[in-house]
């Protein structure tokens, strides 16, 4: 059966240029980048080659501000934890949102315990936070203020550069989670004005499993492992050549097709945003009208819970992704849906899209129709869908 | 992550649909902990003649649903009694730990179905639906904890086995 992937959050396909690259390396350049000699010498080149191709993706003017991770998760946690460490002698309080990802949640969580204070401003119905908020937050020992760069569950872009611009004024470190918008929307970190921005690989088509924090110099941050001299000493561990080869590469396809993807993208979703009225009803559209991610579409249905439809959309080889609690292993409805003003049935019933390169128009229109049929199905199981048509 | 049983139940569930002047309606759950689940009794002699579900939730919940409906057909009320949470979840091949929860609503609204059957006859006052609140989850109740899967008291805010919070960050 041929798969429709419309989950490119979860897992996009590596590009066949960027599998060349990691076997290449896997074949030829196995050294450890901290060796003196000449097979150490291939693999530091390989690294900083990488290095340097994803400080041209993110504007970094010295690649040496860049730090190579084992993902979005560890950059989010290294961020966090690192400048709350820090920094914790001149404060213990920091600022997030509502609607962040688990990694910055749950990082959070983890300082409660050790005496650090948080604050999460809320967002409108779109999903947007009001930097007005977050000035309003800031108190004299606020020592971080962390938000997403885009939402992953309803795709909301933030007003990063003004946020940014705020925390300035204020002497206070400002991380973004960008790890749903590096490489597929342009971001520029010294035009956005951040300290931190954690990033990924796998949604620009690299591999999972390694990602990278950018670091403006002089910001003072504990490294997360201890151990060698690796990355400028804030991340030991032998680095992960292949992984940073292929994140490299896919940076610099990333950076060149950018444009052409994000029309491609946005013609996808538009397309899917035309048509979804005529073969659906009662339903409501998550996220930001305009200040959203180009490839990313959220849909909360009436009367019908998440995963029933991520598994019967599965059946016709479709894949989508869902927030609803039943699927995602915890039992509270998404806490993004809920911020932004879902009730608990219609979170539970919320659908995420996400195109990528390997999708097509036709692609779209199989999706339609095969929804169309699950929707009714499902409808016709809910106590919810006839209670409403009593 | 499912047995096939599960997605066989779930891709063509049994019974579904409402029974009008049904003899006896059992409902639990809440679109509040992720599903809520609707069952109707036709009765003859005690027996249980025809039984229908509607079911809001995920693909265990839809399964437990169906296979609920298969066990009791035919059943007369004492025997129908007797069927409990854990031999729908057997029947199905079992669950995922964490679905576990799921299961919990297809015997419970098929024992409050029963008892509002022997209200009705008894002619205590009927209700149009009976609503067991017991497995109502407020903020930050669970059984399992979403974080570690240890099992966790319902109502408590804290898991004592990976230190995790159980409510919403504020």
């Amino acid at each position: 059966m041929k798969i429709i992937n419309l989950d490119h959050l979860s897992a996009s396909p590596i590009l066949p240029e960027v599998q060349e690259a990691m076997i290449d390396t896997i074949r030829n350049n196995y050294g450890n980048p901290s060796s003196q000699h000449r097979l150490g010498d291939a693999a530091a080149t390989a690294l900083e080659a990488a290095r340097e191709s994803i400080a041209g993706l993110i504007n970094c003017p010295v690649s040496k501000e860049i730090v190579f991770t084992s993902g979005g998760t560890e950059s989010v946690n290294h961020a966090i934890k690192g400048v709350a460490f820090a920094k914790g002698e001149k404060g213990k309080h920091i600022i997030t949102s509502n609607i962040e990802h688990s990694s910055v949640i749950r990082s959070l969580k983890r300082l409660k315990l050790f005496d650090y204070r948080v604050t999460s401003v809320s967002v409108d119905k779109y999903g947007m936070v009001d930097p007005t908020e977050i000035e309003e937050a800031i108190t004299d020992d606020t020592i971080l203020i962390t938000i997403m760069h885009s939402n992953n569950e309803i795709g909301t872009i933030q007003p990063i550069k003004e946020i940014a611009k705020i925390a300035k004024a204020h002497k206070v470190l400002f991380h973004t989670d960008a790890v749903d918008s590096v490489g597929v929307i342009p971001v520029d970190v010294q035009d956005l004005g951040v300290d931190l921005l954690s990033f990924g690989s796998n949604v620009y088509y690299g591999p999972a499993g390694v990602g990278g924090l950018y670091i403006r110099r002089g910001t003072g941050i504990w490294p997360m492992f201890d151990g060698g001299v690796q990355e400028n000493n804030k991340r030991a561990g032998t680095e992960n050549l292949v992984g940073i080869v292929g994140m490299g590469k896919a940076a610099e396809l990333a950076q060149r097709d950018m444009e052409k993807r994000i029309i491609h993208s946005r013609n996808l979703k538009e397309k899917l945003l035309r048509e979804l009225p005529d073969y659906l009803d009662e339903y409501i559209l998550n996220g930001h009208p305009e200040e959203s991610l180009p490839n990313h579409v959220s849909v909360s249905i009436k009367y019908i819970e998440g995963e029933s439809v991520v598994l019967m959309l599965d059946e016709e080889g479709i894949a989508v992704s869902t927030r609803s609690a039943c699927a995602a292993g915890a039992l509270r409805a998404s806490h993004v849906l809920l911020s932004i003003g879902r009730d608990f049935a219609d979170a539970q019933g919320t659908m995420v899209i996400t195109f990528g390169v390997d999708n097509t128009e036709e692609d779209v229109s199989r999706f339609l129709n095969v929804l169309k049929e699950t929707v009714i199905s499902l409808r016709e199981i809910s106590p919810l869908y006839n209670r409403s048509a009593d | 992550m499912y047995s096939k049983t599960v997605m066989d139940h779930f891709k063509k569930p049994r019974n579904v649909g409402t029974i009008e002047n049904a003899d006896a309606i059992g409902e639990v759950g809440n679109p509040l902990c992720g599903d809520m689940m609707t069952i109707y009794l036709k009765i003859e002699d005690e027996k249980i003649e025809d039984i229908k579900f509607q079911t809001f939730g995920c693909g265990a919940a839809i399964a437990v649903s169906s296979m609920l409906t298969e066990m009791a057909k035919g059943k007369t009320i004492e025997e129908a009694k007797n069927i409990t949470n854990k031999d729908v979840a057997e029947a199905l091949e079992g669950l995922p730990k964490n679905k576990l929860h799921c299961s919990n609503l297809g015997a419970d609204a098929l024992q409050l179905a029963i008892k509002d059957y022997e209200d009705r006859k008894s002619g205590k006052t009927k209700p149009e639906k009976v609503q067991d609140d017991k497995h109502e989850h407020g903020e930050g109740e669970s059984c399992y904890c979403p974080y570690c899967d240890a099992e966790v008291e319902e109502g408590v805010s804290f898991c004592n086995s990976c230190q995790n919070e159980l409510v919403q960050l504020k």
